[in-house]
């Protein structure tokens, strides 16, 4: 990075420091920073997306989808969401690709399943083989935002749900009495009185997104726990120019930190977001005022 | 081999009693079904004990939070940060790296770098955090009438604690309790995937899922057996918490009852 | 036989050539050197690093490299996430079972423990071992009597030992050496074990002819001496 780094071996204190702390290795590492973020901006609103449509589908007048909304929030959310991405990931990417293959390849003879092999015509490769590397980075990350959103939607599912049960009857009653359909209840008056009641529960969710980001790694994606680690571990120095014993503490340290300080920022704009939210809203302190939709 | 001699050998095979040496070839279903059952015993143990001695941390951390006194306050709202603010994964670091270096101080603390009592204490501290800030919502909407009603029938300090708050503040914050719980009993996954060693293949569910998802290059049947189970064990919470909540109610009118019921999902963790 | 070999591998890569240019994915793991690892800059490097290239340029075929959890590394090659894996991967029977190998391009590297300075005299018998979860080693230790304490990666394995939750480590010795010679706090017992094979290249077993082309780059490398003093010059174990 700066041309004084040439021969680390004759640094020392500061201007060691500040070459260690620009090497491509640990670029990267404030790269992955920057990756969590993109993850969490693109993940929540997928996973209340999923917790919508999940939460409609589980209040469903029509059994099948009932119980299809209903199975989805009680599956996802019994399992630990480590144990799920374990194995997930592959079977998203391995569905997604047969799926394509299926569409691609119609003429394909034989099984896509040889011994243990999971083959598919190199057209419906995801990515393309000949893709750029940025595309196969690009995928890797897309199929963990996917597998976050599956895994966040059925809990933003069950919020939203209970939410729905927990806006007023006498406010549907009234829409009813004016002669809405049900479409229009739905549109007009339960979409928008139930963000008050289930934003306690949507912030508490983002907390636990937050926290569940490092095991980012876990879906293949090179994010900050796996360069702390990585860059943390004993170095010797016939393998960099930078021999460290164990920093793990170090790094792990910074992370802490990191997480602490997102999460007291997260605090801060929910509760801000709350009061506006609430502001002439049906909740118990709104409803004393007569509160309006 | 049957798989009721399977059981006999690897059934409490995570506590070390049983067959030493895990299968190694030849695997069978049943083999699976039984390891990864034997490790969900200290799943269960790492939740059952850090959620019973977190609880009264817990309570102790939501007055410390309402405290009029600064001092306690302010740590009761420093422990709750710290815990709830940091993902499990560094906090197990953390504690592993702090008990290593205890260890040098004084054999006294030899048993903590071994997970049935380092990684529990962790989990004590996490799920105290949780429930104490869930409790400490609870606290806040004790209704004030209550309180006052108390204060008019000469009841005070601890007996207007015992008798009349604290069983308001169980029955308010029951559903996010439930919630909490769930997310604790899935927590115990992470103590030998990230944070505490295995001693001679002792591990909890994951380990051996993983063990098996290593030698047969096949994660599509060990981990959906340890999902499996991880449901029943939701079931099982969810029911326990029914019975209790059901408890903690009884004493309201059936339709109140039906609108605490509906309050479940906002309330969670 | 050489040149008809490198025929085919010609062959092959022209194959692949009809479906636009075909990348080769390489699968790494990036954490344990000499084998590989990350450099400063943030890029795969290492004896494979090295040795892969090479392999590829001989079998002309463009190669990039991934870096995968050690955990998932053949389950992604299976279901098609990259089409080699080279990481310091020993070929063994169970997993060839699944995968198919090229013939090895290391000599069997034998495992040895590294214990604390003034602790030579120890009985492996009945000590604490650490190893990492899932390797051979932490098989072997298993079976032997001794006390097995698995960790996640090979670091932890090491700093066990460091910081006396165990007596020693069992690890690929051509792992081991670059912290022993590091001097200071820990030593090489001079007992070793042979566990694994020899270390060879992974592959889907329906990609038969990718093999071919690796197998006969890895045979020209040996019969004109390249491999072997590569071997040298990473410190790797025997040469063939």
């Amino acid at each position: 990075m700066f041309a004084f780094c040439t021969d680390p071996e004759t640094l020392s204190g500061l201007s060691w420091l500040s070459c260690y702390l620009t090497t491509g290795k640990h670029l990267s590492i404030y790269v992955s920073v920057g990756t969590v973020l993109l993850l969490l901006a693109i993940t929540a609103p997928a996973a209340l997306l999923f917790g919508f449509g999940g939460a409609v589908a589980a209040r469903s007048p029509l059994p099948p989808l009932a119980w299809a909304g209903r199975g989805y929030i009680a599956i996802v959310r019994g399992v630990p969401d480590i144990a799920f991405f374990l194995f997930f990931v592959i079977a998203l990417d391995q569905f997604l690709e047969w799926l394509r293959h299926e569409w691609k390849c119609p003429d394909w003879e034989g099984s896509v399943w040889q011994g243990s092999d999971f083959v598919v015509c190199a057209e419906a490769k995801l990515p393309l083989s000949t893709a750029a590397g940025w595309v196969h980075d690009v995928y890797g990350f897309a199929v963990a935002v996917l597998t976050f959103a599956i895994v966040f939607g059925a809990f933003a599912a069950n919020v939203l749900y209970g939410a729905m049960r927990a806006v007023p009857r006498a406010q549907l009653e009234t829409a009813e009495a004016y002669g809405m359909t049900r479409r229009q209840i739905f549109r007009r008056i339960l979409v928008p009185q139930m963000w008050v009641y289930a934003l306690p529960g949507l912030s508490n969710l983002w907390m636990v997104l937050v926290k569940a980001t490092p095991l980012l790694f876990l879906l293949g994606v090179e994010d900050i726990v796996y360069w702390a680690r990585e860059l943390g571990g004993a170095k010797t120095p016939r393998f960099t120019d930078y021999p460290h014993p164990d920093w793990r503490v170090w790094y792990f340290g910074a992370l802490l930190v990191f997480y602490l300080a997102f999460t007291r920022l997260s605090e801060v704009v929910l509760a801000r977001l709350t009061r506006r939210l609430a502001r002439g809203q049906a909740t118990l302190g709104g409803a004393a005022q007569g509160g309006s939709a | 081999m049957s798989c009721w001699e399977t059981i006999a050998d690897y059934g409490l095979r995570s506590l070390g009693i049983g067959e030493r040496l895990l299968p190694r070839d030849n695997f069978t279903l049943c083999q699976q079904v039984v390891l990864i059952g034997s490790g969900m015993l200290w799943n269960i143990y790492f939740g059952l004990i850090s959620l019973v001695s977190g609880f009264f941390l817990a309570t102790a951390l939501a007055l410390g939070k309402a405290s009029k006194v600064r001092v306690l306050r302010k740590l009761a709202e420093w422990v709750i940060f710290l815990f709830r603010g940091s993902p499990l994964f560094i906090q197990f670091f953390f504690a592993y790296f702090l008990f290593l270096s205890l260890k040098g101080v004084s054999p006294v603390f030899d048993p903590f770098s071994s997970a049935w009592l380092g990684a529990a204490l962790v989990l004590f501290f996490n799920t105290a955090a949780y429930s104490g800030e869930i409790f400490y919502g609870a606290l806040m909407s004790v209704p004030k009438g209550e309180v006052e009603a108390a204060d008019a029938y000469g009841l005070s300090g601890w007996p207007r604690f015992r008798r009349i708050i604290w069983p308001t503040l169980l029955r308010l914050s029951w559903p996010a309790y439930t919630n909490e719980a769930i997310f604790l009993f899935h927590a115990t996954t992470l103590v030998f995937f990230s944070g505490f060693p295995a001693w001679q293949q002792r591990g909890d569910a994951l380990y051996y899922a993983s063990y098996f998802a290593d030698k047969t290059f096949n994660p599509f049947v060990p981990y959906p057996i340890l999902a499996g189970y991880f449901i029943l064990l939701t079931l099982a919470i969810v029911g326990v918490f029914g019975i209790v909540n059901r408890r903690l109610n009884r004493h309201l009118p059936q339709e109140r009852r039906a609108r605490l019921r509906l309050r479940r999902g906002p309330l969670l963790r | 036989m050489k040149t008809i070999l490198l025929g085919t591998a010609i062959v092959v890569a022209g194959a692949g050539a009809a479906l636009a240019q075909d990348v080769v994915r390489l699968g790494t793991e990036g954490a344990y050197p000499p084998y590989n690892f990350i450099d400063d800059a943030g890029e795969v490097a290492g004896f494979e690093r090295v040795l892969g290239d090479e392999l590829c340029a001989r079998a002309e075929l463009t190669c990039t490299w991934v870096t995968n959890d050690w955990d998932s590394i053949i389950p992604n090659l299976v279901s098609g996430n990259y089409d080699a894996i080279m990481a310091g991967m020993s070929i063994t029977p169970e997993r060839d079972e699944v995968i198919d190998f090229t013939q090895n391009y290391t000599q069997p590297d034998p495992s040895a423990y590294l214990v604390m300075a003034g602790n030579e005299e120890i009985d492996l018998e009945a000590a604490v071992i650490a190893a990492q979860t899932g390797t051979i080693q932490a098989n072997f230790v298993a079976q032997s009597g001794a006390t097995l304490v698995e960790f996640a990666s090979p670091d932890e394995t090491v700093a066990a030992v460091r910081n006396g939750e165990a007596d020693a480590v069992l690890a690929d010795k051509s792992f081991l050496m670059p912290v022993a010679e590091e001097g200071g706090d820990l030593v090489m017992l001079d007992r070793e074990e042979l566990i694994g094979g020899g270390i060879g290249m992974g592959l889907r077993e329906s990609d038969a002819e990718l093999r071919a082309a690796f197998d006969a780059a890895i045979q020209s490398m040996k019969d004109d001496g390249s491999l072997n003093a590569l071997l040298e010059e990473w410190q790797i174990g025997a040469t063939f």
